[in-house]
């Protein structure tokens, strides 16, 4: 029988090599006359294991890494084709603490089939959602998703049902799925993963989403940064419209519902829904004013269900196996499972889908395994370039939108930066400023003058000049971007300079 | 009442070699039936030349009956879009926080004291230009650095950087 060896392709995979390995091992089981296949899978997710390599074995999949070039002729001596034991093998990999202690509904496929085989997506439970959902009307699958408790997992957590009525209950002859890919956050990776290792259960669910509503034609606005994942969607899709699951006649029953990946250009305020459909339609992206809401006059005007990739992700399981199945998980009004990212200074970094209801401290420790550098970790920042700085003794904040509020940081898109005691806290206050200025889109003035007018107060701070008086005007320059700016980019900004500043005000003093 | 002189039609984009404006006219032919067209042909003309230059205005804002300052604008909104032809390979450096965590800082003044130039410039040599880049979505395993359209590297540290632009610059040669 073939064995079958898995190799992934995953982006952060492949900057450790996983192309060279994945090579190496075919050729020399060819070379050694073993009756071996390589499939490129997803990535488990376990990143200090990259590259992993997996043996498919009748007591499942045992796992082996990191894996150099290098190693790969001693694993054949070892026998690791048949699971046998070499220094680097870690065990069935789905025994693996880290992952074993996981709740992985929407990333249920990712590292484990071929992510763009439709065999292999329909073999672990794929297109089962859609096939509910041929049979069920728009209402009952708006009704199943507002049931599921289901919140857009992009950083707002706005109900996805409340959307997705709106557009159902607006009369148009055109209207449009888009698919927010624009993962601009540092620290966060999850919906690159799934693009790359289950894109299927993408396509999915915006058929869903389309058979919901009533619309036709879906776009994925993907950044221009992940190039494999602008690979894999696209092969992605061609299958699904050669399996007869895209197209004019959606499995024989006459519903419509085209696709296509475009690509943004390097902006990170695309991210923000109104933006990302102003680039849409070819122009710069700038914010829009709300309202009208995208849900009534969207994309070319038209109405517009527009929702991250890990909500659209998370589409599928819900028409699968119900609402009440997903809405068991989690906590308070967070419901379902979030697929956190562990980034930055930490030693097992990558991708934990749990329930929410986990704590900053389980994921940093328990999971994160502490600093990367061996030193006390000293700030982390949730939720991306807007998100807060929390200290240690923020650390016990449980995952949960309303928890993460109350203690004035946000939980966002679920990425968590860690850093280290060698941080220096206002360098990282004058970044977020920075990245703002670069970043804004110029349409409001608190945001586009007043992140370059922060840089240079934080820029005086540092130098000792007026330190005091300038800490006034910082705060008081907070309250105008907060309360005066269009969207969350100006808004959000002065959170992670506040919470720098509350939080380790040792480093806003006047160095001696 | 002064003579009528029979004017030519002005070129529309005088300033553009021919060899050029064809390869941007077949872009855009590719592309123009597209809603919202103008990110589409701009990536194209970019991933066809290198960089969209700026002569090339003119004639993307006439074959997409849009004005000079629509096209112009778009262009410059846009990090990814540049309008200099590049070195021959683009390395693109993380400046995001969770790069930052792990060493991006003084990567990126490493970076740019040995190749001896800032973002958005290209080394003496032709063979490198340097241009930051806002999250890889590697942040597991930064500092992170994008080499050409999908040369991805991980825990690049200056020492490996410089490995990396050694080894650029002998398969440029």
């Amino acid at each position: 029988m073939t064995t079958r060896i898995f190799v992934s392709r995953d982006a952060t995979a492949l900057a450790h090599g996983a192309e060279a390995v994945a090579r190496a091992i075919g050729n020399e089981a060819k070379r050694r006359g073993v009756d071996a296949t390589v499939v490129r899978n997803g990535s488990r997710g376990m990143f200090w294991l990259e590259p992993l390599v997996e043996i498919e074995t009748p007591a499942g999949r045992v796992g082996y890494g990191p894996i150099t070039v290098a190693d790969v002729p001693a694993l054949f001596d070892a026998g690791f084709e048949r699971g046998h034991v070499h220094g680097l093998r870690v065990g069935p990999v789905e025994m693996i603490p880290f992952f074993e202690r996981q709740e992985r509904l929407t990333f249920a496929r990712v590292g484990i089939t071929d992510p763009l085989s439709v065999e292999d997506y329909r073999e672990h439970h794929g297109y089962r959602g859609l096939e509910n959902a041929l049979a069920m009307s728009g209402e009952d699958i708006v009704k199943a998703l507002t049931d599921s408790g289901l919140r857009g997992r992009g950083g707002a957590a706005f109900p996805a049902g409340i959307k997705w009525k709106t557009v159902l209950g607006t009369p148009s002859p055109q209207k449009y799925i888009v698919c927010n890919a624009d993962e601009g956050d540092s620290g966060t990776f999850s919906d690159r993963m799934l693009m790359e290792g289950d894109p299927l259960c993408l396509v999915e669910g915006m058929t869903i989403a389309g058979l919901a509503v009533g619309a036709t034609q879906g776009y994925i606005y993907l950044r221009s940064e992940y190039p494999h994942a602008y690979r894999a969607l696209n092969a992605a899709i061609a299958n699904a419209y050669a399996a007869g699951y895209l197209g004019a006649d959606i499995r024989g029953s006459g519903r419509r519902f085209d696709l296509e990946v475009r690509l943004g250009a390097g902006a990170y305020i695309c991210g923000e829904e109104t933006s990302l459909l102003d680039s849409l339609e070819g122009k710069r992206g700038q914010v829009r004013f709300k309202p009208p809401l995208p849900a009534i006059k969207g994309l070319f005007g038209q109405p517009t269900v527009i929702n991250n990739v890990i909500t659209l992700a998370s589409v599928p399981i819900i028409l699968d196996r119900g609402a009440e199945y997903y809405k068991d998980y989690g906590v308070g009004r967070s419901r379902g499972t979030l697929p956190l990212q562990l980034a930055g200074n930490l030693k097992n970094t990558g991708l934990v889908e749990k329930a929410f209801g986990v704590t900053l401290r389980e994921l940093l420790y328990d999971y994160g395994g502490g600093s990367y550098s061996g030193r006390p970790i000293r700030a982390v920042q949730v939720g991306g370039p807007l998100g807060a700085y929390l200290p240690e003794s923020q650390f016990d904040t449980v995952v949960d939108y309303e928890a993460f509020a109350a203690v004035g940081a946000m939980l966002g898109h679920g990425g968590i930066v860690a850093f280290d005691d060698t941080v220096d806290m206002l360098e990282q206050a004058r970044y977020a400023m920075e990245f703002c200025s670069i970043e804004s889109c110029g349409k409001c003035t608190p945001c586009r003058i007043g992140s370059t007018r922060g840089v240079e107060v934080l820029d005086r701070i540092r130098a000792g000049i007026e330190r005091d008086k300038n800490i006034v005007v910082l705060k008081d320059l907070f309250e105008t971007m907060r309360f005066g700016s269009l969207c969350a980019m100006g808004g959000l900004t002065p959170d992670p300079v506040r919470s720098a500043l509350e939080h380790f005000p040792e480093d806003f003093e006047v160095r001696a | 009442m002064p003579p009528k002189v029979a004017h030519e039609p002005k070129p529309i984009a005088p300033d553009l070699p021919e060899a050029t404006a064809t390869r941007v006219r077949e872009v855009i032919d590719a592309r123009r039936h597209l809603p919202g067209a103008l990110l589409p042909v701009l990536h194209g003309i970019q991933d066809a030349l290198g960089y969209v230059p700026e002569d090339a205005v003119p004639l993307i804002a006439h074959e997409l009956n849009l004005s000079r300052a629509e096209v112009h604008g778009v262009i410059s909104f846009y990090h990814h879009f540049r309008t200099h032809e590049p070195g021959r390979h683009v390395v693109r450096l993380c400046r995001a926080e969770a790069c930052q965590a792990l060493g991006a800082r003084a990567l990126e003044a490493h970076a740019k004291k040995t190749l001896g130039v800032d973002f958005h410039q290209t080394t003496k040599d032709g063979a490198i230009t340097l241009e930051a880049v806002y999250c890889l979505g590697n942040c597991g395993c930064g500092p992170s650095v994008l080499v050409d359209p999908d040369g991805l590297h991980a825990r690049v540290t200056p020492a490996s950087f410089d490995a990396l632009v050694a080894s650029l610059r002998e398969a440029a040669k």
